[in-house]
């Protein structure tokens, strides 16, 4: 098959910001980073090293659920080699830490909550001599029973007790059944919408579950302290949000910001697995203590303990409509396990609860969202926050009622799908392009691909592959359909922003643009976007993307989709300022003022008067600097009782198609191509914008067929690559891209975070498709051979 | 112990060498050559994809000792001064690196294959880089990046059987 080209919908980005190679805003711009990764020199959180430095190792809880009776740490501390061994003890701030509830110990406090906890540290000039001696700490543990069950946790029935209100439910008279002092609800979101009893011609009733997944990004936690002369510390690390990491790390030292400075080192991948802190308190008290360089890099076993996953969820849906398939309420009751300590679970419960029925207009809602503590590993970020999991639950409702009233599965979605104008089931009127039955019927549109049927069959092509387990026999083919939404950016009233330092001189007798931002590159081609913003804003060529750091202002989280949204907005609010100085100059320059004063290729240009003064006059040896701090629009918070408000500040929305392949003997699934539709408002870097949809996409396949943190009493059962599958070259087949551009007049240039949409409405549309080749209801993903062969 | 291998065309040399140490951990540790990727180090990603006598090899599944008074060659070799071989111009024109921590690994792997098959179908290139995990790019670039450099590697004359 050809590589698909994208098409686009033009919708009036002016003409002069997208003139083609010119590595401005709409350009297929190359990475300033790209020479550097494909030399194998850009350096890495892992690559990092200093003369004379030390290897940190981390003793982490074989148990889920402790108590810590005694630490020795004799032997370790005797081992030649090593360095410093730390506890609790030497935590010389605030113990505890964390995203928005600080309920996490650095190490180790008395109990212990979850297999994999941090209890102990150890630094030694050899990364074997520091495991050898973590393996001589013995730490003495009265061992307790886990709570592993959200809902148990949270003294709620099971579903099948649903409708018993005499259920018995003993978790929580267990001694220890409360993880922490408040109880086990993290938070319970409601949403409650029109008529609190409403009644419909058809109803459909579903229960759904998804599995735990991991971010599995390539490159480990890693990073090196390096103990500073002032008494602080400096920090590189593999990270997603530089200056909340610097706000926990600066209260569990007790040290100022001004002494704990940190800059990015390079992020082998994030997805949401770096925005909690793994190494990074641990790394800098022990270069505090031993006064040299220490590094820290996981290895991937330790990686799945040393960072949250995506919340594993329990659903349960009742949707009612109307004989022709008009939507009449929704309802739901949606379970979050957070695991052990709350990381971003608030608003994870926040996503899940607000867009938790789909890009669907429903005039009765009745939505309870809950996230809980458990004994399981903490869960947090992973691209789709929330809505992944609640994809598979409204969408896998859809295709029921579809089934339930006879009609097309895409036709009824587009009857109820969303449009500009349209409210939410939090009340908020969606004020922008809102694509959704389009995206959908551009889909229905794209070409099947074909069954070359030639006598041959080339196994490659079938379910197994060469593993030879079927020439065709038993195979059926399946199709199916899936939409979703998504916020982007910070939501229920969180003031975010992002900072951006731009400075423009000249360097080597040509203007330059320097871009300041802490706004963390992980690979998604942030820094890119930097340099393409700046050089449509100052007409300049030369763009050079400063390291990312805490000499700047916070940038927020690389995460939510919000990056280019907001940092981009950020840059591009400071080189204006840049560029209203610069035109000024030029003024005094021409002794007067002139009205279509621009800037454009390297030179001040007015059209109207045939003026062409070079930047290089009017900057002199001066630097022209501005620092903005910009915020998006104000989001609300919600009412608590009803969820009503103003939640989020922009919607993003993508539409996938699946063809899969099921051996039904064997249950094995081969996806034959995905297709995938969005609307991104406006395609900063086209390339880059592939690049994510179809990363995002094979995120999505992943968990629906392949991707799981199996759990046992609490405990991962498969910690390695070896047995946590992640899709590869052989599992992704090829895509269809149509990048639709419907400009948010509310955004920078029009755009919309591209970066989550994709993974959620993947996985949906690929069990869509594996249920219409078996014609099995699979209400769990991922889904396994032993799903599909009822073994 | 001590170690003596060509990398990269390069004799090396280093002492105390630990027995236990993997030749991955002994080029990114002991010779200053990070370029080889350390995504699992378990022999599943392949993102430490090394040529051993010629041959792709995961790093980190090679003792050391193993590659004594053998040819390694790395990413780092790959470049010729400040001209980038075809494949990695290739896969930077194609958008196949995001975070890049997989493209190492995947470099060598694909150099390996087009100089094998000098023009693979979409289903070989496939199977040549199954063992090669990137989590970033939903692999749809690298299969542009691998056409590309294959048809370039064509068009120059430079790439076919060996
Ligand atoms: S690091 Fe060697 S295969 Fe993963
Ligand atoms: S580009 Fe990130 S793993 Fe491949």
């Amino acid at each position: 098959m050809s590589t698909p080209t994208p098409t686009r919908t033009p919708t009036g980005a002016p003409e002069h910001l997208t003139g083609p190679g010119r590595g401005g805003v709409g350009d297929d711009a190359q990475r300033p980073d790209g020479v550097l990764k494909v030399r194998g020199e850009f350096a890495y959180g892992s690559d990092l090293w200093m003369e004379d430095m030390l290897w940190g190792v981390t003793v982490r809880s074989p148990h889920p659920y402790a108590r810590i009776r005694s630490i020795d740490i004799g032997a370790a501390l005797a081992t030649p080699g090593v360095r410093a061994v730390l506890t609790a003890d030497d935590v010389p701030g605030e113990k505890v830490y964390g995203l928005e509830l600080a309920d996490q110990p650095v190490l180790a406090l008395d109990v212990v909550r979850h297999q994999g906890e941090p209890v102990a540290l150890v630094a030694a000039d050899h990364p074997e001599t520091a495991r050898l001696a973590a393996s001589r700490i013995h730490v003495d543990y009265e061992v307790w029973e886990p709570i592993t069950d959200a809902r148990a946790a949270l003294g709620h029935p099971t579903w099948n007790q649903v409708h018993d209100s005499a259920a018995e439910v003993t978790e929580l008279s267990r001694e220890n059944a409360h993880l922490h002092p408040q109880g086990n609800l993290v938070r319970h979101l409601k949403i409650r919408t029109g008529d609190p009893a409403p009644t419909a011609d058809v109803v459909v009733v579903g229960e759904y579950e998804v599995g735990m997944q991991d971010q599995a990004f390539l490159g480990p936690e890693s990073g090196l302290a390096v103990p500073a002369e002032d008494g602080g510390v400096e920090l590189y690390v593999a990270t997603q949000w530089l200056h909340v990491d610097q706000r926990q790390i600066c209260s569990a030292l007790a040290l100022p910001p001004a002494k704990v400075r940190l800059t990015l080192a390079g992020v082998g991948g994030a997805f949401g697995g770096r925005e909690d802190l793994s190494m990074h308190v641990h790394a800098c008290l022990l270069a505090l203590h031993t006064g040299k360089p220490v590094k820290m890099s996981y290895n991937r076993e330790e990686s799945f303990f040393g960072h949250v996953h995506r919340h594993p969820a329990t659903m349960r849906y009742e949707h009612g409509a109307t004989h022709d398939g008009q939507l009449i309420y929704v309802k739901a009751s949606i379970y979050f396990d957070g695991g052990a300590y709350a990381s971003s679970t608030p608003a994870v419960v926040g996503n899940g609860g607000t867009m938790g029925i789909g890009p669907y207009v429903v005039p009765n809602v009745h939505v309870d969202c809950y996230g809980a503590y458990t004994n399981n590993p903490p869960c947090g970020a992973m691209r789709g926050f929330g809505s992944v999991q609640t994809a598979f639950g409204y969408e896998s409702q859809m295709d029921a009622l579809a089934a339930e009233l006879g009609m097309d599965p895409v036709e009824l979605r587009c009857r109820n799908a969303m449009e500009e104008g349209s409210p939410t089931p939090t009340g908020q009127v969606i004020d922008s392009p809102a694509p959704v039955a389009e995206l959908l019927r551009r889909l229905e549109a794209m070409p099947m691909p074909t069954r070359v049927d030639d006598g041959e069959v080339d196994l490659r092509d079938m379910p197994g592959g060469v593993s030879n387990t079927t020439h065709g026999e038993g195979v059926r083919r399946g199709v199916g359909y899936a939409v979703a939404y998504k916020n982007v950016a910070f939501s229920e009233g969180y003031d975010d922003y992002s900072t951006a330092r731009v400075r423009l001189e000249v360097v080597g007798g040509e203007a330059s643009a320097t871009v300041h931002t802490a706004a963390a590159e992980v690979g998604q081609g942030l820094v890119t976007v930097e340099q393409q913003i700046a050089r449509t804003e100052l007409g300049v060529k030369q763009v050079t993307v400063h390291p990312k750091d805490t000499a700047v202002g916070s940038a927020g989280s690389t995460s939510a989709s919000r990056q280019t949204y907001v940092t981009g907005g950020a840059v591009k609010a400071a080189c204006e300022k840049v560029r209203a100085q610069v035109l000024a100059r030029a003024e005094r320059l021409v002794g007067r003022t002139v009205p279509d004063l621009r800037l454009a290729g390297g030179a001040v240009v007015s059209d109207a008067e045939d003026i062409a003064v070079p930047l290089v006059d009017v900057l002199g040896d001066e630097a022209l600097e501005e620092t903005v701090e910009w915020h998006h629009r104000p989001t609300e918070a919600i009412d608590p009782e009803t969820g009503q408000g103003f939640a989020h500040v922009q919607y993003a929305f993508s539409a996938h198609r699946a063809v899969v392949d099921v051996d039904t003997e064997l249950g094995l699934v081969k996806v034959v191509e995905m297709a995938c539709t969005q609307d991104v408002g406006k395609a900063i870097n086209p390339q880059a914008v592939l690049g994510q949809i179809q990363g995002g996409t094979a995120q999505g396949l992943g968990l629906a067929v392949m991707e799981e943190i199996l759990l046992k009493d609490g405990k991962v059962r498969n910690p390695s690559f070896t047995d946590y599958l992640i899709p590869t070259i052989l599992d992704m087949p090829p895509m269809r891209i149509e990048v639709l551009e419907y400009a948010d007049p509310h955004a920078p240039y029009g755009l919309r975070g591209v970066g989550e949409a994709p993974n959620i409405s993947s996985g949906p549309a690929v069990l869509a498709a594996i249920r219409a080749a078996t014609g099995l209801p699979l209400t769990r993903v991922p889904v396994r051979p032993e799903h599909l062969t009822g073994l | 112990m001590r170690l003596i291998c060509t990398v990269n065309g390069t004799q090396q040399q280093v002492d105390d060498v630990w027995e236990g140490e993997s030749l991955l951990y002994v080029l990114r540790e002991r010779m200053g050559l990070p370029g080889s990727k350390n995504a699992c180090e378990q022999g599943e990603c392949g993102s430490c994809t090394v040529l051993l006598d010629g041959l792709p090899v995961c790093a980190c599944l090679v003792a050391a000792g193993q590659a004594e008074a053998r040819q390694v060659e790395t990413v780092e070799g790959m470049a010729d001064g400040g001209a980038l071989d075809p494949v990695q111009q290739a896969f930077l024109d194609a958008g196949a690196v995001q975070c890049g921590f997989c493209t190492p690994g995947l470099l060598v792997s694909t150099r390996d294959l087009l100089q094998r098959s000098g023009r693979p179908s979409d289903a070989e290139t496939r199977e040549a880089l199954a063992g090669n995990l990137c989590r970033c790019t939903g692999y749809e670039k690298i299969l542009d990046a691998v056409r590309l450099a294959a048809d370039r590697l064509a068009q120059s004359g430079t790439g076919g059987h060996r």
